[in-house]
Formats: C-alpha cells, sequence, structure tokens
C-alpha cells in the first residue's frame, strides 16, 4: 500500500494518464472553493484588509463581534461576488440574502459566521477547463455565495491557542462546483482557470502564498466489478492551499480509498461522509473526523443584514465591468494570431501581459515575434521587478517597433532582446537605442558582398571543400558565413549574408 | 403528540450547543421544549396559502457602506475587554482538534 501511495504521490501525471487503462475505477470529485475578493476593507466593517501586519492591529467592535453592533455590507464585495458569478455563466437571482451559520472556534468570535444558506447570490453555472490533451471540458458550478473569512487561530505561542482577528471577516467568495472532474489534473486544471479568471477580473489576487484561495475537494470512487457499479463514501479533504497539494490529495485519497474499499467493501451511505486534513509534509491525507451529526450548522436567516435585490439595471452595470477572459483569450490568440496553445498560455496568465501583447499586436507587430520578445525577455523582467509587465518603462508601442524592426531586418532577434531590456529599464526610442548600442545591423548587399569576397578570397580550404562538396562542405560553409559576420563586426544581416555567399559559391562550382 | 421533544432530541440539540446536561435536567427541558412548541403550533391554524416566506422583517433592502477604510481599534483598545491575552493575541484555551476555517 505504502509503495503505491509513494509512487502515486511521485508522480500523479503518469496516475492520471494511466488511469483509463489499468485503474479499475473512475474518480469522481466535486470542489469548493474559497476566494478572498481584492476589496480595500472588510464584508461588513471598515477594517482594511492587509497580509502580515501584527496580530490584532486591523480589528474594529465589528469584527471583534462586540455586542450591539451591527454589520454593513460591502457594496464593493456584493459587486465583485456578481461579476466573478457572471464570468462563470451563473444565473443571479433577483433576491438573495443573508444566514448565520452556527460556529465553535474562537477565530470568529460571534460565534456564528454570516453566510448564505438557500438562496445564493448565483447559481447554476459552468466553466471551460483546458485538458493537458488538448480541447476544453466544461464543469458545471453549483453556486458561488458571498461570507466572511474567520481570524487564524495560532498554536505555537504556549501550552494554549491564541486568536488573531485581523482576517474575521474578509470577503470570502465559496464556489461550490458539481462532481464532474474525473482526475488529479482536471481539479488542478480548474483550480488553476479560476485563478487567471478572478485575476483577470481584477477581483482577487488569487495569491495562493498569502491563502488568498483554499480548495476542498470532496471525492469518490466508481468500482466497475462484475457488471456491477460500487460507489465508495466520500471524503472532503479539508484547506487545502496549493494546487501542488490539491492535486496529490486527490491522488491519494484514490488509492486509499480502493485500498479501502478492498479490505472493507464499504459503500457510500447517508451519514459516512468522511472529513480528512492533508499532512503536506508526509504527502497524505489525515482522518480529522468522522461526519456524523456534528455537522448541522442549524442556519437561520440573520435579522442584522437586509437583502439585497439586484435589478436589472445594476446586474447590466456589472456586465459592463466584464473584460474578455482568460481561455476566450486565449483561443483567440492561437486561431487569430497564429500562436501555439503554450505560448497563447502564457501571454493569458496575467492580464496584463496579455493586454500588452494585444496592444503591440494592433499596432502592427509580428504576434510571434512580440509573443518571443515579451515572454522571453518581458515576463523574465517583470518576474524580477516583482510588477506585472505593463509597469517596466517599455510600451507595447516601444515591442510593436522592436519586432518591426526585427521583421525588416534591421536588427537581429538577439539585438532586439538586449534592446527591449534596456528600454524596459532606462525607456528611450528602440530606433535611436539601436543606434546608439552600434545594433543596427547593414542589409547593404554592396557592402556585404564586398566582405563576401575578402572572405572568400581568404579561405582558399573552406571554399575549396564547398565548391567540391567535400564531406566537409556543410561545417565550412558555417565557417565562411561566421567570418563574414565577423568582419562585419557582428552588423551584416545574417540572411542577406546567406544569401550572398551561397550565390557566389553555387557560381565557383 | 406531534412537535414534542424527546429526550434524545434534547441531548443532541445540547450536544450542537456545546452544552452539558444532566439526566434531570434533560427531562425538564424535554417537557418545557415541547410545551413551547405545542404553543408554537398554534400558528399551524393560520392559512399561509400564497403567502411568500419571509426573509426579513424590515421593508428595507440594499443597505451598503462603500469600499472606503475606516480606522481600526489599535491592538489595546481591541484586547481591552480579554480576560487573557498573549504577544497581542486573545489567549484562549488550548483547541484540541481545530477544525476552523471558514
Amino acid at each position: 500500500m505504502k509503495g503505491l501511495l509513494n509512487d502515486i504521490c511521485a508522480n500523479p501525471g503518469k496516475f492520471v494518464a494511466n488511469k483509463m487503462s489499468t485503474k479499475p475505477y473512475k474518480i469522481i470529485v466535486g470542489l469548493e472553493i474559497h476566494v478572498h475578493l481584492a476589496t480595500r476593507t472588510k464584508m461588513f466593517c471598515g477594517c482594511e484588509l492587509a497580509y502580515g501586519e501584527a496580530a490584532n492591529t486591523r480589528t474594529c467592535p465589528v469584527c471583534l463581534g462586540m455586542p450591539g453592533t451591527l454589520p454593513v455590507m460591502n457594496k464593493t464585495a456584493v459587486e465583485y461576488a456578481i461579476l466573478t458569478a457572471l464570468a462563470l455563466n451563473c444565473e443571479i437571482p433577483s433576491f438573495t440574502k443573508w444566514d448565520r451559520k452556527s460556529y465553535y472556534y474562537p477565530d470568529l468570535p460571534k460565534n456564528y459566521q454570516i453566510s448564505q444558506y438557500d438562496l445564493p447570490l448565483s447559481r447554476a453555472g459552468s466553466i471551460e477547463i483546458p485538458l493537458e490533451e488538448g480541447g476544453t471540458k466544461r464543469i458545471r458550478i453549483t453556486r458561488a455565495h458571498l461570507e466572511e473569512d474567520a481570524g487564524k487561530n495560532v498554536h505555537t505561542l504556549g501550552p494554549f491557542s491564541a486568536v488573531d482577528l485581523n482576517r474575521a471577516g474578509t470577503p470570502l467568495l465559496e464556489i461550490v462546483t458539481e462532481p464532474d472532474m474525473n482526475s488529479p489534473g482536471e481539479v488542478r486544471a480548474l483550480a488553476q482557470e479560476l485563478q487567471r479568471i478572478v485575476r483577470f477580473l481584477g477581483v482577487s489576487e488569487g495569491d495562493m502564498q498569502k491563502g488568498h484561495m483554499r480548495f476542498e475537494p470532496n471525492v469518490n470512487l466508481h468500482i466497475e466489478h462484475g457488471g456491477q457499479v460500487f460507489k465508495t463514501p466520500i471524503t472532503e479533504v479539508k484547506n487545502l492551499n496549493s494546487f501542488r497539494a490539491l492535486e496529490r490529495s486527490i491522488a491519494y485519497e484514490a488509492a486509499r480509498q480502493y485500498e479501502e474499499f478492498l479490505e472493507t467493501g464499504q459503500t457510500l451511505q447517508m451519514g459516512n461522509k468522511k472529513t480528512f486534513g492533508w499532512d503536506d509534509v508526509h504527502e497524505m491525507t489525515v482522518l480529522q473526523r468522522e461526519k456524523e451529526e456534528a455537522h448541522d450548522y442549524r442556519y437561520f436567516p440573520d435579522p442584522d443584514l437586509v437583502p439585497v435585490e439586484v435589478g436589472p439595471e445594476w446586474l447590466e452595470e456589472i456586465r459592463g465591468r466584464m473584460c474578455e477572459l482568460p481561455l476566450a483569450m486565449q483561443n483567440r490568440l492561437v486561431s487569430a494570431c497564429g500562436l501555439s496553445e503554450y505560448d497563447a498560455g502564457v501571454l493569458t496568465g496575467e492580464r496584463a501581459t496579455a493586454e500588452f501583447f494585444d496592444a503591440a499586436v494592433k499596432l502592427g507587430a509580428d504576434p510571434k515575434r512580440a509573443c518571443n520578445l515579451l515572454t522571453q525577455v518581458g515576463l523574465k523582467l517583470a518576474n524580477e521587478a516583482g510588477t506585472p509587465v505593463d509597469q517596466l518603462k517599455i510600451t507595447p508601442d516601444h515591442l510593436a517597433k522592436l519586432a518591426g524592426m526585427i521583421e525588416a531586418g534591421t536588427i537581429s532577434a538577439t539585438a532586439a532582446n538586449t534592446l527591449f531590456e534596456r528600454i524596459a529599464k532606462n525607456g528611450g526610442d528602440p530606433e535611436a537605442s539601436a543606434k546608439e548600442m552600434n545594433l543596427i545591423q547593414s542589409s547593404d548587399s554592396g557592402e556585404i558582398e564586398a566582405l563576401v569576397d575578402a572572405v572568400i578570397a581568404e579561405q582558399a580550404q573552406a571554399v575549396q571543400d564547398v565548391v567540391q562538396e567535400t564531406k566537409k562542405a556543410k561545417k565550412a560553409r558555417g565557417f565562411l558565413m561566421g567570418q563574414v559576420i565577423q568582419k562585419s563586426g557582428g552588423q551584416a544581416n545574417p540572411k542577406i549574408v546567406a544569401q550572398i555567399l551561397s550565390q557566389k559559391l553555387d557560381a565557383m562550382k | 403528540m406531534a412537535g414534542r421533544i424527546d429526550e434524545s432530541q434534547v441531548r443532541r440539540v445540547a450536544q450542537l450547543a456545546r452544552l452539558e446536561l444532566g439526566d434531570d435536567e434533560v427531562s425538564q427541558f424535554s417537557a418545557q421544549l415541547s410545551g413551547i412548541v405545542a404553543y408554537i403550533e398554534k400558528l399551524n391554524e393560520l392559512d399561509t396559502e400564497g403567502v411568500e416566506p419571509l426573509a426579513h422583517c424590515l421593508p428595507v433592502h440594499n443597505v451598503f457602506r462603500a469600499d472606503s477604510v475606516r480606522p481600526s481599534l489599535g491592538v489595546a483598545q481591541a484586547l481591552a475587554n480579554a480576560p487573557e491575552q498573549a504577544e497581542g493575541h486573545f489567549k484562549v484555551p488550548k483547541i484540541l482538534e481545530d477544525g476552523s476555517g471558514a
């Protein structure tokens, strides 16, 4: 058992690929995702959202749960939630309300969490996820609703627990999918696509390190045996905060459940759902509790908050803020710009990158050249600077000019990379910079012809190898080419050099 | 009798509310809660055919605030009512199995 699990965890991808042919079961996964919304303030009070601040410095009587206080809805949070729900193709009911969910940990001091129960702000949507083997798959979204996050319980200060309420009350969008995913890879793809969407919309930073996205997969197996399908009990894995942990926990659960089924024959029944945690160090799931009646949250409508009515006018106003979504944009870059799936995927990883690229192409840049410059140099520099690419000193106009200069043979692709880097750091005009840095390559055929003649005169042995087509002919041709470029001080256009050199050498045959 | 709260239901509700009840209390509350439920059952006599469920008793909706920052309390004030504190945190009894998280 251990051996099998280790093998799977070390290589979930392989496991997925072999699933159909070698595994006698189908994995069924539904996912709950919690996303922190990037508002300035909390859901129900004006405390500023901040990450990594000293404990309890971002609290007020409302988020401390003091008696006599009243929560007031953050309008931006509601709009962010609706915008995301629209991007997930959800229905937005015209009426939604708040409920209290009983809660017994001190990180929410009211003893309940404000959430939404029977009338969530959205339902019945879907998301397209890209599949590793190409194409996409549509995963149904059950609902997306707003709630408040809890604070943090700290267990490391002594033989007691300690509570920091800075995070308590952070607007949290809970998105629930139908059990439509059938492999760890598909679940990862959904999580990553969702991250890309919320970042494109600007409703969340989606920063995994800061806990902006947390995942809770519900996993079970359909095992076919003797013409009958057996369903294993569902397990929920709590609070996963990385794509890697998400993918691996599902691979681990699948193997564990199969093993357990072979041992016990236990199948899915009412009330035998179990909750697991994920041990990141040992890469295994750990039983937290058997789901019995302890899971009665005793929801009831929150009398402190009035309902939200979303009329057609407001809904249209929010819909007006919708941008082109990443997957649609990725597909467009493939079909309209002729980029590879991979390149289009890299460019649409961040909205700033995608829009930068789009703007350069609109200004006439060759898409492939613009893409290479942007992904090979631009993203590296942006990454080093810790900013989006549009915060560098280079503009889409510069990028279009650089691409055009390569296209025209004025500069080499390597020189364009050098120029991109310089302009990104210091600003400046591409052509002026190219002249200043001596990077303009010569396409003057008269000049190049003279250089070629000189080299042919100097390198008799190599010329002979080419003309007589000896074994060394190919190498010799490259050598001659290099000599001409060198003689030009690296500034001769290689295309034109190759052309003239071939003409001359062919004429000597 | 319909709506009667038997002792097993009392024990279950007590567990959900993290209350420890003695056997005497269980039977006492069973009787009291059954009385309350029986009293409220009077409402069943009303004809509610075609009446929408009420989500809130006020005829008000969409009460929002702008997403603008208001000063938080300082940590000293935030912790002023805490019986115990530790390094700027509320100090609470050790949580054994922490299943917290929204």
